[in-house]
């Protein structure tokens, strides 16, 4: 952290006939340097990111409506809070959203690990291959999510056809986005088609972040594979299969476009999952006041998983 | 897992795990393409021919989904399509097969081109400005500097509904709703803390003697800056560009809350394309392949620094 003496040293002792006044303004022009390259970041999060949050918790405190934004704002204190947490739908919402959050973090971490697993075990062309495995969840979610909609359809959709096929039921006996206990699972599965890739990819990093004279310690030991996937491979690999985990439900706790074009939240709030309702409060109820409360609620939940996040972050990096 | 140990090595896999661990790989990977290369398939194919039952892989090619991407067409009677001169060009040919005229293009051009300029616009300025406070942050002692690069990381854990709420309003006062201007700086705000993350463990592994003897050189601090560190992260900011320009190319929940006409990009618009009596799904296969074909070329460009792009930069190798 001695860098800004160091250098200044190295510049005081290079041009020794510098004056101090000279060196004064080079002293300060890294200073004034620093603030000059760091202050627009800044200004532009304050503006676009702090400014509306503030602006979201005043509201929250309000009845305002953003369709009639002449009508006069009464102040309702903590109300909609209130309302909030204790409205049965707004738990409901939570459910749907822990549901898809918990089964899409465990079919990817699961499948993620397991891919590196084999990935790790450096068969011919795996460099290849591993690029294709990736391409899903490089691709706009939104978009591929639309068209998971025509790989559904009942009749012509290639994805119950395959099921079809498979187990020989009719390709028409099910609908995988209309029906309510089948809905739940068909936003579950594109997003675990989506997002294993990525739990792969850091799962790799972990594996080949283990150095191999633990394994030829573990050789000479005599133990068993077994004993050193349990023993090594695994512990070893845990603080990244956690990144991926937290990174994974933090982004999956906010699912909105997937969701939003696979049912819209449908049949009747089945797959509502909290970003939903947060849309359906705030751009077709236009229950403005309401829907902030909610947003700042979501915030605060957020920022709580984003806390243990960077803590997690911060310990994969001291490795 | 592995069967036996091999004489070389006691950590080397054997070839019969290889073998087993590759198979298994490429079976996902080809489960993995079948939507992918099923959108492609369907954006060649005929409206009759993309909703048969069972599916077809084997079918004629048709540009009749990339047509109905690009065009409007009005129904019109047999009598007065032979009223029409020749047909002009393929799409027209094939619009009158169906009793239908092209009325017009459609609104994907202007979509996409919006896509381009907001993107690209929101990138040079969100890798600029990204590109600064790196420096400044890798560089310089700057108070509460851990505090300020959490906050900078945390404005992107927000839910973007949560965030869609106050900006619209602000937008709406400020005159900035439905302008590219207005989603070019949504989309910067997004994307810096991304490149600043980034662009920090870039310019963190070059080394700092670089810019000290250029400084002995008599260079000032910006000179080195500019002549010195900026060619050395040349990759870093390459890779660190093609980040922001995936996400801003691919974003949607801002798009479809923000935009109606003007600024519109293609995500909200593919998936409204609809033809008569529902859904036209080879136009929207075509709309979504050609929307798809960019970032699967950068996918392949990046794929040396994906892992760092995906975890900001926190795991590297």
């Amino acid at each position: 952290m001695n860098d800004l003496s160091a250098s200044s040293r190295i510049t005081y002792g290079a041009v020794p006939v510098q004056p101090a006044v000279v060196r004064r303004i080079r002293g300060l022009s890294d200073k004034a340097l620093a603030w000059l390259f760091i202050t627009p970041t800044i200004v532009l999060l304050l503006a676009i990111n702090i400014f509306p949050l503030v602006w979201t918790i005043y509201l929250s405190f309000t009845n305002y409506r953003a369709n009639r934004a002449n009508a006069p704002v009464r102040w309702l204190g903590i109300d909609w809070y209130q309302t909030i947490l204790t409205d049965p739908d707004i738990w409901a919402a939570m459910q749907v959203t822990a549901h898809f959050v918990f089964w899409t973090v465990v079919i990817e971490t699961v499948l993620g690990f397991g891919l590196a697993f084999l990935i790790d075990k450096k068969f011919r062309g795996h460099g290849a291959w591993t690029t294709i495995i990736l391409l899903p969840m490089m691709l706009s979610p939104a978009v591929v999510g639309n068209f998971w909609t025509f790989l559904y359809q009942p009749q012509i959709g290639l994805f119950n056809y395959v099921v079809a096929f498979l187990t020989g039921r009719s390709a028409s006996s099910f609908q995988m986005l209309g029906d309510v206990t089948l809905s739940p699972w068909a936003i579950v599965i594109v997003d675990a088609w989506m997002w294993t890739p990525y739990v792969m990819l850091i799962c790799l990093a972990g594996l080949r972040s283990i150095p191999d004279y633990i394994y030829e310690a573990a050789e000479v030991d005599r133990a068993s594979k077994w004993r050193q996937f349990w023993s090594i491979t695994l512990p070893m690999a845990l603080p990244f299969i956690m990144l991926a985990v937290l990174f994974r439900g933090i982004e999956n706790f906010k699912m909105f476009d997937m969701v939003n074009l696979l049912t819209g939240g449908g049949p009747g709030s089945t797959t509502e999952v909290a970003s939903i309702t947060l849309k359906r409060a705030a751009f077709e109820s236009w229950r403005t006041g309401y829907s902030s409360a909610f947003a700042i609620i979501l915030f605060v939940t957020v920022f709580g998983l984003a806390n243990i996040y960077v803590k997690a972050l911060n310990r994969v990096k001291s490795r | 897992m592995s069967i036996a140990n091999t004489a070389h090595s006691v950590v080397e896999p054997s070839p019969g795990t290889r073998r087993l661990a590759g198979s298994l790989v490429v079976l996902y990977a080809v489960i993995t393409m079948i939507p992918l290369v099923w959108i492609v398939l369907t954006s060649f194919k005929s409206p009759d021919d993309a909703i048969s039952y069972p599916p077809k892989i084997v079918f004629t090619p048709s540009l009749e989904g990339f047509c109905n991407l690009f065009t409007t067409r009005s129904r019109q009677t047999p009598e007065f399509i032979q009223t029409l001169g020749p047909s002009q060009g393929l799409c027209d040919e094939i619009a009158r097969s169906r009793n239908m005229v092209v009325a017009g293009p459609s609104n994907y051009v202007p979509r996409f081109v919006n896509s381009l300029i907001i993107a690209f616009g929101s990138t040079v300025l969100a890798v600029a400005l990204g590109t600064l406070a790196a420096y400044g942050f890798s560089r310089f002692r700057v108070p509460l500097k851990d505090d300020l690069l959490f906050f900078i990381l945390s404005t992107r854990m927000m839910p973007p509904i949560a965030v869609a709420i106050p900006i619209y309003l602000m937008y709406r006062t400020v005159g900035l709703s439905d302008t590219r201007l207005g989603m070019i700086l949504l989309y910067t705000s997004v994307n810096v803390s991304l490149a600043v993350w980034l662009l920090k463990g870039f310019i963190d592994e070059i080394p700092r003697e670089y810019e000290e003897a250029a400084m002995i050189d008599g260079y000032t601090r910006f000179q080195a800056f500019v002549k010195v560190v900026l060619p050395q992260a040349t990759t870093g900011i390459a890779a660190t560009a093609i980040f922001c320009l995936i996400f801003a190319w691919n974003e949607y929940a801002f798009a479809v809350l923000l935009t109606s006409g003007n600024a519109q990009t293609a995500p909200p618009f593919i998936p409204i394309i609809i033809g008569e009596g529902g859904q036209d799904w080879p136009a929207v296969a075509a709309g979504t392949t050609l929307f798809l074909v960019p970032i699967v070329v950068f996918t392949v460009l990046l794929r040396k620094h994906l892992l760092r792009g995906i975890t900001f930069g926190a795991v590297r190798k």
